[in-house]
């Protein structure tokens, strides 16, 4: 016992090397000595996500960082690379007349190549099929013959019809269920170029809700970057005191940060550890019982995802206010309020000697 | 003046205080707890708290002592009702238990530090 002076569950296992505890924030290796800040966030130092409520739309999007445009990025690359290799062939096409068309068909080892010789002169119409047949890059040689003949009826109408764009049959079938190949973009920023507009079909609510936020962090680029604001507050002083009590020193200095009363707070802590205590002469917290300052920070974190911050924004500017016994969260930033749960000690085990239990 | 038809119930009529009788006011009753206790030294106490009804405890305590490997007992409280209590920190292997045996993870609430 005297080579353990501090209590941690968690000692024990890690001799055996199995991971101390899955939501414990610090990780097992975490020097207990050297003080972290604590900060709020999704992530904890060991990479396990904390519960912090759902995401929102506006979170994720963060996440991803530019909305919409990672979803069809990849394509317009190819779009960009076909473009490039194509560029000249597309307007060399123009000029020259059928039969060399049909030379460099044959000769075109790769289906793109011939997509792409057979193309009419419409961008849209090239994008699409470019799309289409960047998708299926394995094209069985089946396909690409038929692909072939079609062309080459293609180019020969042509010729004669100008820029008339006749689609194959077979194109307008599968263009038909590929969400990307309608309106060209997919999801897009720039208004006017939605994938329903050039469609029968109904907007989804997610093309709207992606389309609500492109045009949102268009004309507010600073939301996407303003993440750097972090709630941070000053790491839990831990002492020993004697063999059995813990002191928690800055306990009234957090409590300021998080603008919550002490006592608040205190109990919360009481009943999560489950122990008791008291609050010395200089305001420091006595505990009974010996924590570690991961132990303690883990608490509190847990006390400022249910208790500080607001659950609807994640705004840790939030008041606490008691009315008719019940607890209410209003939120400074969003105007939110919502009831918090009652601090309740669950059941306590009698521990130690029954004598010294007055009621037992 | 009174018109019959508007007076029938009046909704914000005084009715003392509603949360007043009600014992779970800001109730946490539907959730499982599972909450760990300082003993001396290194030794900790797991308890197991508000499983419903349907679920016989005195087989629940058999399963989690073979389980585990540990001892423990099942206690009566006034509050609490019964309550399971183990020796050793059980809280993540009585959890996933739980989870195992098909209660939604929602409802169980791992306290401690």
């Amino acid at each position: 016992m005297s080579e353990e002076p501090l209590f941690d569950p968690s000692l024990k296992k890690r001799k055996k090397k199995t991971v101390a505890f899955s939501e414990d924030p610090l990780g097992a290796d975490a020097d207990p000595t050297t003080p972290a800040p604590v900060e709020i966030e999704n992530v904890t130092a060991n990479g396990d996500a904390v519960d912090m409520g759902p995401t929102t739309m506006h979170e994720q999007m963060k996440q991803n960082g530019i909305t919409g445009e990672g979803l069809d990025d990849g394509e317009k690359k190819e779009d960009d690379d076909f473009k490039a290799m194509f560029g000249d062939l597309k307007k060399k096409k123009k000029k020259k007349d059928i039969p060399l068309d049909l030379e460099a068909e044959g000769s075109g080892t790769a289906s793109p190549v011939g997509v792409a010789a057979s193309e009419d002169l419409d961008f849209s119409d090239l994008k699409k099929k470019k799309k289409k047949s960047s998708k299926k890059a394995a094209l069985d040689l089946e396909a690409f013959e038929k692909e072939l003949n079609e062309s080459k009826t293609k180019d020969a109408d042509e010729d004669e019809g100008g820029e008339e764009t006749q689609l194959p049959e077979l194109d307008e079938a599968e263009l038909g269920d590929d969400p990307f190949a309608r309106g060209g973009e997919g999801v897009s920023l720039d208004s006017g170029n939605e994938p329903w507009l050039k469609s029968d079909r109904d907007y989804t609510y997610e093309e709207l809700l992606h389309r609500f936020y492109g045009q949102l962090h268009a004309s507010n680029p600073a939301l996407l970057t303003s993440a750097g604001k972090r709630y941070t507050i000053a790491p839990p002083q831990i002492m020993r005191e004697g063999n059995k009590k813990t002191i928690f020193a800055n306990v009234s200095d957090i409590c300021k940060r998080m603008h919550r009363q002490p006592e608040h707070v205190i109990q919360y802590m009481f009943a999560e550890m489950g122990t008791t205590g008291s609050v010395d002469g200089s305001g420091r917290l006595v505990i009974k019982g010996r924590f570690q300052q991961k132990q303690i920070e883990h608490v509190l974190r847990r006390y400022i995802v249910e208790y500080v911050t607001c659950k609807t924004c994640k705004s840790p500017d939030t008041l606490l206010s008691k009315e008719n016994r019940i607890f209410f969260m209003s939120c400074e930033s969003c105007g939110s309020r919502r009831s918090v749960n009652t601090i309740k000690t669950g059941f306590q085990a009698q521990v130690g000697r029954r004598s010294k239990n007055k009621t037992g | 003046m009174s018109v019959q038809n508007l007076n029938t119930f009046d909704p914000f009529a005084d009715e003392g205080d509603p949360l007043g009788s009600t014992q779970d006011v800001g109730s946490q009753a539907n959730y499982i707890h599972i909450r760990i206790q300082q003993r001396n030294g290194r030794k900790t106490l797991t308890t197991l708290q508000g499983l419903p009804k349907e679920y016989d405890l005195k087989k629940l305590l058999k399963a989690f002592k073979k389980e585990f490997a540990c001892n423990g007992t099942l206690v009566e409280d006034e509050e609490a009702g019964q309550v399971i209590q183990l020796q050793g920190d059980q809280r993540l292997k009585i959890s996933t238990f739980l989870v195992q045996e098909g209660i939604p993870k929602s409802t169980i609430k791992v306290h401690g530090f």
